[in-house]
């Protein structure tokens, strides 16, 4: 007996998004980037957009986003996605232009392009994962990462008198006069998925419109970098994690 | 019939030439010597006429990759910057090399290290044709020694990049920047429509359409045996290049004992040194690179057993002088003259220099 045996059509009530490939992904098992890839694979298709779609991929666990997602992607320096996805939409105004960025990306090295390119008004969907920690490099201490928290370079946990406070990007960028789309999000219950899944694609319909730009910033877990089970990492995101991050908008217009 | 002729700066005329030849987007940052690219655009406003972006970015790395995302959509993306700018526009450059982008760079230098003076010099040759940014890749360097060959040099740079898939940077100084001359501007063409970009850059991230697979555009391989195929297929081309499209011009070399090297500025010093020498019944004839990547090696060899000995001119420490030495490898003299910080010498110290270096050795 193979899988086809038992989904039959009758029984077929949830199927893979038409955008993502059959690619294996390299993920680790928990991770959060996963269900958000998924949600825009079907937001795209939904909004018919695949042939008018650019993404660019970060660095960092996403680096490698486009080997999934069947549409046409650019591939940035660290924390230069914004500055890329600048050019493609003022010289292709009428595609839809979004950024994938991890927290490292976006509010460490790319702080600069990721201000100014909300500042300008871009209009461009800005998804923003935030698992407080580097996960492509094996753990080390992010912008986000939490006060005490201990990282592969914060091994006593992160103290902030001296290595600085928890970055709370998204409350900066809301601030800016260019962003129409402030939110925050997560993917850890099957309501946050289609809450998650409605905010992008608000964004990307902000995108398409010229209203301006749009962060989504989804509060995901590295099980792997924090050390925990999958469900524990869930638990303790949802206890640690959305006290200094909590989940809502905070600017929609 | 009348030839359209203005009076303008080498800087002014980049930008003019850039509208002209159907650029699409310009991104840059404000720096010395070299405004007056980005204040011309803006003045110009092509955004109303031919549809070309003009933005002010935030930084130079900001500004080279804007210039990356344009290019990999197959854009005439291009950016401009003087010395200091250009240091932070090299991981830019190191990814637009390894992800096979075609763009235009402007260097106007001005003398280092760091953040120098606004005056004009070379130093910058080193890091524009022996790397600069990380990893094996080379850059397309065009010359230009005239306010004429700033605009002629933007087609040119673009044509190059596209045609081997490679940035290319025009590579000039304070002296060429600020100095007003003559000049002819290229005729205006129209910007390729998205059809056209389409048809001629296959590899371009426009949406991806039913009849092909994704285009994705990343200079990231992991698999080591994958990414030496890659350096293999860049290294291919840069041979390709060197093979292909080393311009130069030589100035009363051919009954010439001695030979002046020069680019740029320096050339346009050169010139008159030769004049004056030759009045002094010194034959001295002017070779000069104008690709400084591809380099002219093989006309300097060339003339290795025609010529008593070389002196390269350079406003820097000593750069170029490496590549002519390479090029004749130890069969005559070549002998170095250079002014530092900013400072251009006159006919006169290279005629001195000529005379002790080089003819009374």
């Amino acid at each position: 007996m193979n899988a086809n045996d038992i989904i039959s059509p009758e029984n077929l009530v949830y199927a893979k998004p038409g955008l993502m490939n059959d690619n294996y992904m390299h993920y680790c098992p928990g991770c959060s980037h996963g269900v958000v890839h998924k949600v825009i694979a079907e937001v795209i298709k939904e909004m018919g957009l695949q042939e008018k779609t650019i993404g660019i991929a970060p660095v960092g666990c996403a680096v490698f986003a486009y080997n999934y997602l069947d549409i046409d992607w650019q591939e940035a320096a660290h924390g230069r996605a914004p500055a890329l996805a600048t050019a493609v939409k003022r010289l292709l105004p009428d595609r839809m232009v979004f950024t994938y960025q991890g927290d490292g990306d976006l509010a460490a090295i790319g702080t600069a392009e990721t201000i100014h390119a909300a500042n300008r008004g871009e209009n461009i969907a800005i998804i923003f994962i935030n698992n407080g920690i580097y996960g492509m490099t094996g753990g080390q201490m992010a912008p986000t990462t939490l006060s005490n928290m201990v990282t592969s370079t914060s091994p006593d946990g992160r103290n902030v008198q001296m290595m600085g406070n928890p970055l709370k990007i998204l409350d900066m960028l809301a601030l800016l006069d260019g962003v129409c789309l402030a939110t925050r999000t997560s993917v850890h219950t099957a309501a946050a998925v289609k809450r998650t899944r409605r905010m992008i694609r608000l964004a990307f319909e902000n995108a398409m419109a010229g209203k301006g730009t749009s962060i989504v910033e989804v509060v995901s877990t590295c099980n792997a970098g924090w050390k925990m089970t999958p469900a524990a990492a869930n638990d303790w995101m949802v206890e640690n994690m959305f006290p200094v991050y909590p989940i809502g908008d905070l600017k929609n217009i | 019939m009348s030839e359209e002729i203005s009076l303008m700066k080498g800087n002014e005329a980049i930008a003019h030439a850039a509208i002209r030849y159907g650029v699409d987007g310009y991104f840059g940052y404000p720096i010395t010597p070299q405004s007056e690219i980005i204040e011309t655009l803006m003045e110009q406003a092509p955004w109303k006429t031919t549809g070309m972006v003009v933005l002010q970015a935030e930084s130079e790395v900001a500004a080279i990759n804007m210039v990356y995302g344009g290019a990999a959509c197959g854009k005439y993306a291009m950016t401009s910057s003087s010395s200091p700018g250009v240091s932070l526009k090299q991981e830019g450059i190191s990814y637009m090399a390894g992800a096979e982008l075609p763009c235009l760079i402007v260097n106007v230098q001005r003398g280092g290290p760091g953040l120098g003076t606004i005056q004009p010099s070379q130093a910058d040759y080193f890091q524009t044709v022996k790397g600069g940014g990380h990893g094996d890749y080379k850059l397309i360097t065009l010359a230009p020694d005239s306010v004429q060959e700033m605009a002629d040099f933007v087609g040119l740079g673009f044509e190059l990049a596209f045609k081997y898939r490679n940035p290319a940077m025009i590579l000039t100084d304070g002296v060429i920047g600020q100095m007003m001359e003559k000049v002819k501007l290229p005729e205006f063409r129209r910007r390729r429509t998205d059809q056209e970009v389409r048809e001629q850059c296959p590899w371009a991230t426009l949406g991806k359409t039913p009849d092909r697979k994704p285009n994705i555009i990343t200079s990231l391989e992991l698999d080591s045996a994958r990414m030496e195929k890659n350096n293999e297929r860049f290294q291919a081309k840069y041979r390709l290049v060197e093979e292909n499209e080393v311009l130069y011009e030589e100035v009363k070399c051919d009954d010439a004992d001695y030979l002046l090297v020069a680019f740029g500025s320096a050339a346009r010093i050169c010139s008159k040194t030769i004049e004056m020498a030759r009045k002094e019944g010194i034959k001295v004839g002017l070779l000069r690179p104008i690709t400084l990547w591809p380099f002219p090696s093989k006309i300097l060899h060339h003339y290795a057993d025609r010529v008593k000995g070389i002196l390269t001119v350079e406003l820097n420490a000593g750069q170029m002088v490496e590549d002519v030495r390479l090029a004749v490898n130890g069969e005559i003299p070549v002998e170095h003259y250079g002014r530092l910080g900013g400072i251009v010498p006159t006919p006169d110290n290279v005629l001195n220099a000529l005379k002790e270096k080089t003819v009374q050795k």
